[in-house]
């Protein structure tokens, strides 16, 4: 059937504002419009609207998705989900294009006398499972890896950690969520003895006052800096923004407060110290559910290769802890931090106010941080103190940047350490995964083998030879880049590269697979807030383009595992979640069955009775409590969170004379990550077309630089050049700049420091030292 | 070339001087809430350059608090 463009363009016209509508009756309910306007509105039309969770951030905003023939042709944020009530933002509604760029991967490449050769997919995969036997004949089954990340969905996840730790035998998986997530989930670990958030986004609806640690939320997740701007017109909720350097967000914030990189640490000891000084200390809930301890100090920053590092926990009482405090007094503060004693005591008073609910939000400013497992539990020890936790509106909450760093990589377990349920050390646990995999438990080692930076060094060392990178972009992403570069061209390396697009990281691969993505295949995305979420196949992948999931599949039946990769290919995502569901089945962590979430915009888990569970630990919300109390911290055996003594510490490399400035990275709003896909969405290129460094104008002027300058950035590993930016979209902190790392053409990476925090392994991309000249 | 929709939020008692401001643009279409503070407003263009206009004259508004994105369609460009 013919349609003109014309009555084309009024029909979708009418399509976006019935879906503005939508999105206002669901933020405002019993909203009204003209009913003139209202009339003649389609409620369908020829597109198939179908849900999925968003692509690209943690956030895991519910998207509608129209399809017509074939082809996914227009997004609209789903009114029915929770998370974003409707709403979308650029880089979501820009999501389906990410799948039409014209570079598309469609056939599998494999690397012949330094060229590419287009191959099929059965001799690809036929190639990687011989090289993969080989490698583990001739150098032992730790010399394979799978390196992964956050958006792997659950299914793709589970079936590498299947075939790797249960199958193969080795440790050797990771995943770039260890990039920016690990110190969130030690700092639980070590807080609360279980991971993620205790409680969910509808805590924006309840807080009066919002503490954004180094969150650029406003480019970071805008959707959710939305839903709390709503907030402030609604309810005149109160936004502070405390960071490094001035951004969107500080702008729309009430009050922005600058500190000094990396004493966020003394900064949060000082509003404990406030908060006990002052008498705001919950006694009751710190007394029935809280301990006191302290761990090791001056633990180095893993800068040498096999370094290695465990904490000694040891108790200490409440007076220890308020003597400890004493270092920490506002005015001390105010001279390491620059946070001056006044806005010290003022972030404290909300903290201190029993009338004040508290959301505390945070992401890579607090994980990619070389001390980030304690400043996570730092953040915690304020919440613990004044009791502002696990009721709604009283939530300290670590967002996360991929759609499923908590649903893949935290909750299914890649990481070297971890299993579906539990720890590689722990012999249950290693039981209990074997049983679910049907391998004898001896195949799982007890012992983690590498984590993601250790992990390329290995591969550099040679002790491993083969590495099957799936869904991430590590030459654009490591720190210390060129070391981990250089590292993959060696003589006796053999590396697979999954993805959608050409990048840097297909650059080195000798095997290149095309990787069917989102909506090209069925699967599951974990968001921030424990939120388990299903999309559907919608469309058909472009060539011989295969899930992530179902490589390895193929690769593990090649491999002889055909027994444990029984699934079919039909119904293998369902086969995989419901075998996956058996690793969580227990009060704390139950997962809903599929038919559930093929319904619902995605279900909190633990799901108990057939219900979400919005706030954990809280008896009232919870049905895994258990000790007859109103909150019960059931991660530690005693059932009591930990209060932690965490000192500051420097980072591992501080400005000096002949590296006078800190160097910060991060990310912008057009792009997501490392740009591969968001690059190529022509209004998003358009809009951000290459990195920059910005500077402090009073910087900029001393140094005779101005906007579009080149500047000459000199650190200890290398040099790049970048165009300035001063006083344009952020601006740092006096000797301070700030790089986005989404530009593989100006790789900052490759001069960042690859210093992490000894206990998450998770690198400090936030700060190095650096030298900076006009070039 | 786009077709999008947003929720665009005044500042307090600055709602009819929001809709007067944006009604004029001929590229927008806007849907005032009969009982809140909240316009729809739905964008057409036909160029990037155009767009980006639009953008700049839609954030210059002084009467507009936030302007936070509903939907978004791609249309044919073979015109």
């Amino acid at each position: 059937m013919y349609t003109s463009i014309t009555s084309r363009r009024s029909f979708i016209k009418k399509m976006a504002t019935l879906s503005a509508i939508t999105a206002a009756a669901t933020m405002f309910p019993g909203i009204l419009f003209a009913d003139e306007q209202e009339r003649g509105l389609p409620t369908n039309g020829n597109l198939d609207w179908k849900k999925a969770p968003c692509r690209f951030c943690g956030v895991g905003c519910g998207v509608l998705v129209g399809i017509e023939d074939g082809k996914a042709v227009a997004v609209k944020g789903d009114p029915k989900s929770s998370v974003n009530k409707g709403l979308c933002c650029v880089k979501g509604y820009h999501s389906v294009m990410a799948m039409y760029g014209t570079d598309r991967l469609t056939k599998p490449l494999v690397k012949k006398n330094g060229t590419y050769v287009e191959t099929s997919m059965k001799e690809a995969l036929d190639l990687i499972a011989s090289k993969m036997k080989e490698t583990i004949d001739a150098h032992g089954k730790d010399a394979v890896s799978i390196y992964g990340s956050g958006q792997w969905t659950i299914p793709d996840g589970y079936v590498a950690s299947k075939l790797f730790k249960g199958c193969i035998g080795t440790n050797n998986v990771e995943a770039n969520a260890r990039l920016c997530m690990a110190s969130a989930v030690t700092g639980f670990m070590t807080s609360f003895g279980i991971d993620e958030p205790m409680g969910c986004y509808d805590d924006i609806d309840h807080a009066d006052v919002f503490f954004l640690w180094g969150n650029n939320m406003a480019e970071m997740h805008p959707v959710l800096f939305s839903r709390i701007l709503d907030q402030r017109l609604k309810r005149g909720v109160k936004i502070i923004d405390f960071a490094t350097r001035t951004t969107r967000t500080s702008m729309a914030a009430d009050k922005s407060i600058l500190f000094r990189p990396q004493t966020d640490l003394a900064v949060a000891n000082a509003i404990c110290y406030e908060i006990i000084n002052n008498g705001w200390v919950n006694q009751s809930f710190v007394e029935k559910h809280c301990n006191f301890n302290k761990g090791l100090t001056n633990m180095g920053y893993g800068l040498e290769d096999n370094y290695s590092f465990t904490d000694k926990p040891e108790k200490i009482s409440f007076e220890d802890y308020k003597n400890f405090l004493e270092d920490y007094t506002p005015e001390k503060v105010e001279k390491i931090s620059g946070v001056s004693a006044k806005d010290i005591k003022y972030m404290a008073s909300f903290y201190g106010d029993p009338n004040k609910k508290v959301m505390s939000v945070w992401c890579m400013g607090m994980n990619q941080h070389s001390r980030g497992t304690w400043i996570n539990n730092l953040v915690y020890n304020i919440h613990l103190l004044t009791g502002k936790i696990s009721t709604p509106g009283n939530s300290p909450f670590s967002l996360t940047g991929q759609p499923s760093a908590c649903g893949t990589v935290r909750e299914v377990g890649t990481l070297t350490h971890k299993l579906p349920h539990g720890v590689v050390m722990n012999e249950e646990h290693r039981k209990f995964a074997a049983e679910i995999w049907d391998v004898p438990v001896e195949n799982i080692p007890s012992k983690p083998t590498y984590h993601t930076v250790e992990m390329f060094r290995a591969l550099d060392r040679g002790d491993i030879r083969f590495m099957w990178i799936q869904v991430t972009n590590p030459m654009v992403t490591m720190p210390k880049l060129k070391r981990y570069r250089d590292a993959t061209k060696k003589e006796g390396r053999f590396i697979v590269v999954s993805d959608i697009y050409p990048t840097p990281t297909t650059d080195i691969a000798d095997v290149i697979l095309p990787s069917a993505m989102w909506i090209e295949r069925e699967g599951m995305y974990g968001n921030s807030e424990r939120r388990t979420q299903y999309f559907e196949q919608m469309v058909e992948p472009p060539g011989e383009a295969m899930s992530d999931t179902w490589q390895l599949v193929e690769v593990a039946k090649r491999l002889g595992f055909e027994k444990q990769f029984y699934y079919n290919e039909e119904t293998h995502i369902e086969e995989i979640y419901n075998e996956y569901r058996r690793h969580h089945d227990n009060k704390k962590h139950n997962m809903a069955p599929l038919e559930v979430l093929k319904e619902e915009s995605g279900v909190l888990w633990p799901y108990v009775d057939g219900k979400s569970t919005k706030w954990r630990f809280n008896a009232k919300y919870d049905p895994a409590c258990s000790n007859g109390e109103d909150f019960h911290f059931y991660g530690k055996p005693d059932g009591k969170a930990v209060i932690w003594q965490r000192p500051y510490e420097p980072a591992a490399e501080e400005p000096d004379d002949e590296y006078p400035f800190w160097l910060n990275t991060g990310r912008v709003v057009e792009h997501w990550h490392t740009g591969s896909m968001t690059r190529r969405i022509p209004v998003l290129h358009k809009a951000m077309p290459h990195a920059y460094v910005e500077l402090n104008p009073g910087d900029a002027e001393r140094l005779q630089i101005k906007t579009g300058d080149n500047v000459l950035l000199t650190t200890r590993r290398g040099k790049i050049t970048l165009p300035a930016s001063v006083n344009e979209r952020g601006v740092p902190t006096p000797n301070q700049v700030f790089v986005p790392f989404f530009d593989e053409n100006m790789l900052i990476n490759d001069i960042t420091l690859d210093s992490f925090c000894p206990i998450s392994k998770e690198p400090d991309y936030k700060k190095c030292a650096v030298k900076v000249e006009k070039a | 070339m786009p077709i999008k929709s947003y929720l665009a939020h005044p500042f307090e008692g600055k709602k009819a001087e929001l809709v007067k401001a944006i009604s004029v643009i001929k590229q927008c279409e806007v849907i005032p809430a009969e009982n809140r503070d909240v316009l729809v407003v739905v964008t057409e263009t036909y160029s990037r350059e155009e767009e980006d206009l639009l953008k700049e004259q839609l954030e210059a508004i002084s009467s507009l608090k936030l302007l936070a994105m509903v939907s978004g369609f791609n249309t044919p460009q073979k015109h």
